[in-house]
């Protein structure tokens, strides 16, 4: 589904700063996913590199999605594909309501005009699958909103979209822990054979109860290592020594 | 006898404000002498003392300097502007009786439509005169006159006489001398004591006619107790030869009375928009002022409110939007001249692809204006770095008993709020359009709803127009 091969990047507004160096990375369809690596290590910059933000450039290798490459291809066309992402810190948009931004862009993104009825009913249906309250719908996007209540935002547009490929960038992180477990039944109830989630994160608490595939370590832009969840529990414990530790003799 | 309107189409939104008329004028004036005014005057049919205001004022601009601040417009050619232009029809009280080729433009732009639908009564104007004007019978019995400038003279002299130049005086400015040597059309409004209107009314000024000036003359009355709504549209299509407006609003607000005054205004990019609008508030009065600014080459507009009674009020909000090659120099003028008043200001203004946004403010809260509260917001919002906006607050506070306060904000779009909507399958173009609505929001609801409608399509439409 989702295929990285040997993908460079570096900052557009810092050219020497070399960001994603050689990642490489392939998750089928019915997949999890899981990334974790140090702070800085490069996990949102591939999530951003992934949807062509243009604040990063690629200078080699390239991202297929369903074969097609899609490393150069506008960001709204790629999430019109099926790829979305749950923002490490999503944007507030004063002066248009939550109900509208979800209405507008969900007609963005499938193209298809559905009735106000029926994309109402998903919307209130998704709320209630977060227990999120349905006043916000009618409150100025994310702005107020907790750092908890945005995170949860990201997952009821994920929900509502209902796209191929989820990109969750540290969407647990802020969330208290009851936050944390409606996050993965969204997550549960989103999920089937078809479609694939890729977790970035800091710490094992979301990955409980999620059925996961495979566990890789980013660190300097690169992938170092590949596991199953027993490797997430080893960087719970011991953090990423072991890895910055290979750095120093390189 | 022919209306162009599939020049402008854009992503399937016609721009009906670029209609071009071939309506065949009646009569053109070209330049500006004393006998040109002598003859505007005539053909009018004036009383003296009116002829006399026109003579006065004609002295007074070919004495006045252009300002000396503010943006250039030393290429205006008095002699190469149509300063009259006579529609082939006199005024209407039916739009059945409007010429088939005007009626067309007003049928575009929807006025006999929302006529119908919510306005208590309807003014509009062709290049130099009023082709129609029409008030409901309701409104009649109630006492409320609703005329075009040029029948008030003839049918309410007194009246007229008593108001006229009061508000805005002859030597204003430069282009209130020229206004008042060539002014034409424009509606005089008269509502009585104690009459509250529940419906707006409206009056439209197109200019059509390229290389040509509008002069149109406001005068509303709203007396004691007395509440109204009035809507004023302007527009015009774009042709490469400068057209210049310099229109005149004079408004009075009596003890306890009420005034919302609106303006949106979409007037082509080859006009020089020199406008000049007044307000005296008297006792408990309030004068509200909603103002979007889209079209024009160049602006220059600063309504000023006197809260000269107790109590009185003032709301200003003001929104302006400049694209590529606009100068809109805006803002808002205000005099606290008795205890009690109030002022609020909200003010926002986007400028984009070079375009430039200026907001002067100037309170003057005198001596006398003891418990008196001024609080002003300015927002302005750039598209690119290569357009302008600021804020000049000029505050002159006569009296420490006075709470007085200003938030300015500059902005960017923010880049990462783009990308954010765009991978939420938004185009380029459609995140920033939604970004600007959303900016603009708060303003759009203090406008009547057909306005608000028509102000997303403009922002749209200014978006569109470049992008892409
Ligand atoms: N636009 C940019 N310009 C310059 N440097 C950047 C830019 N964006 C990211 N970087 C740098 O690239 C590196 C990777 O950043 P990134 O945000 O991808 O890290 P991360 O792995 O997501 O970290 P965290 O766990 O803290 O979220 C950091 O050193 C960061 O400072
Ligand atoms: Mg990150």
């Amino acid at each position: 589904m989702l295929k990285i091969n040997n993908l460079y990047t570096i900052a557009e507004d810092d050219n020497d700063k070399k960001i994603l160096n050689g990642l490489n990375l392939e998750i089928n369809p019915g997949e999890i996913h899981v990334i974790m690596g140090p702070n800085g290590s490069g996990k949102s910059t591939l999530a951003n590199t992934i949807l062509n933000n243009p604040r990063y450039i690629v200078t080699q290798g390239n991202i297929e999605f369903e074969g097609k490459d899609i490393t150069n291809m506008r960001t709204n066309e790629i999430a019109k594909l099926g790829i979305f992402m749950s923002f490490q810190t999503p944007e507030e948009i004063p002066g248009i309501t939550l109900a509208h931004f979800l209405k507008s862009t969900k007609k963005s993104i499938t193209g298809e005009k559905q009735s106000i009825v029926e994309l109402s009913k998903e919307i209130s249906d998704n709320m209630n699958k977060l227990d999120m309250n349905k006043s916000y719908l009618n409150r100025d996007f994310n702005v107020g909103f907790s750092g908890g209540e945005k995170k949860k935002n990201e997952i009821l547009q994920m929900l509502t979209y209902n796209p191929k490929l989820v990109i969750l960038d540290e969407t647990d992180s802020g969330l208290d822990v009851d936050a944390i477990k409606t996050v993965v039944k969204g997550i549960s109830l989103y999920k089937n054979d078809n479609n694939a989630v890729l977790i970035i994160t800091h710490s094992t608490k979301m990955l409980e109860g999620l059925k996961i595939d495979k566990v890789h370590v980013l660190v300097n832009g690169k992938i170092v290592e590949t596991g199953d969840i027993s490797l997430a529990n080893y960087i719970d414990q011991n953090g990423y020594k072991k890895y910055l530790g290979d750095n120093h003799e390189n | 006898m022919k209306t162009n309107i599939d020049e402008y189409v854009d992503n399937g939104t016609r721009n009906i404000y670029n209609i071009k008329s071939e309506a065949e004028s009646a009569k053109k004036i070209l330049g500006l002498s004393e006998e040109i005014v002598r003859n505007i005057s005539k053909e009018k049919n004036e009383p003296d003392w009116v002829l006399d205001i026109r003579l006065k004022a004609l002295d007074l601009y070919n004495k006045m300097e252009d300002p000396d601040w503010g943006p250039d417009i030393s290429y205006l050619n008095i002699d190469e502007l149509l300063t009259y232009v006579k529609p082939n029809t006199g005024e209407n009280r039916s739009w059945e009786d409007v010429p088939d080729d005007i009626k067309e433009v007003f049928d575009k732009l929807g006025i006999p439509e929302d006529e119908k639908k919510s306005l208590a009564g309807v003014g509009a104007q062709f290049d130099s005169e009023m082709i129609y004007h029409n008030l409901t019978e309701k409104m009649k019995e109630l006492g409320v006159i609703y005329t075009n400038f040029d029948v008030a003279i003839q049918e309410y002299p007194e009246l007229v006489k008593e108001y006229f130049t009061k508000a805005v005086p002859l030597n204003d400015h430069k282009y209130i001398a020229l206004h008042y040597a060539l002014f034409s059309g424009g509606s005089f409004v008269y509502i009585p004591k104690g009459v509250k209107l529940d419906q707006p009314l409206q009056s439209y000024f197109r200019l059509n006619e390229k290389g040509a000036g509008q002069f149109e003359h406001t005068l509303i009355i709203v007396e004691d107790s007395a509440s109204l709504e009035f809507i004023e549209g302007c527009s015009a299509p774009g042709y490469n030869e400068l057209n210049l407006h310099a229109g005149c609003v004079e408004l009075f607000v009596k003890n306890n009375a009420y005034l919302r005054f609106s303006t949106i205004e979409n007037w082509s990019k080859n006009m020089l928009n020199l406008n000049t609008k007044k307000c005296y508030v008297e006792e408990n009065g309030t004068i509200e002022w909603i103002m979007g600014s889209f079209g024009s080459k160049v602006s220059m507009l600063y309504p000023l409110s006197v809260l000269n009674g107790r109590n009185a009020k003032c709301e200003f909000t003001n929104i302006s939007f400049a694209g590529k090659g606009q100068n809109l120099d805006t803002g808002f003028k205000v005099i606290h001249n008795a205890p009690n008043t109030k002022t609020v200001v909200n003010a926002k203004s986007i400028s984009k692809d070079g375009g430039i946004c200026l907001f002067r403010s100037y309170s003057w809260v005198k001596k006398n204006a003891k418990n008196s509260k001024l609080a002003l917001s300015c927002e302005s919002l750039m598209m690119d770095s290569e357009s302008r906006s600021d804020t000049i607050p000029v505050n002159n506070i006569e009296t420490s008993d006075c709470v007085f306060s200003h938030e300015a904000s500059i902005g960017k779009i923010s880049e990462k709020a783009i990308f954010y909507l765009m991978s939420r399958g938004m185009s380029e173009v459609e995140a920033k359009a939604l970004i600007v609505r959303g900016f603009a929001e708060p303003i759009a609801k203090a406008f009547p709803v057909e306005y608000a409608v028509e102000m997303n399509r403009l922002i749209n439409l200014e978006l569109e127009g470049s992008i892409g």
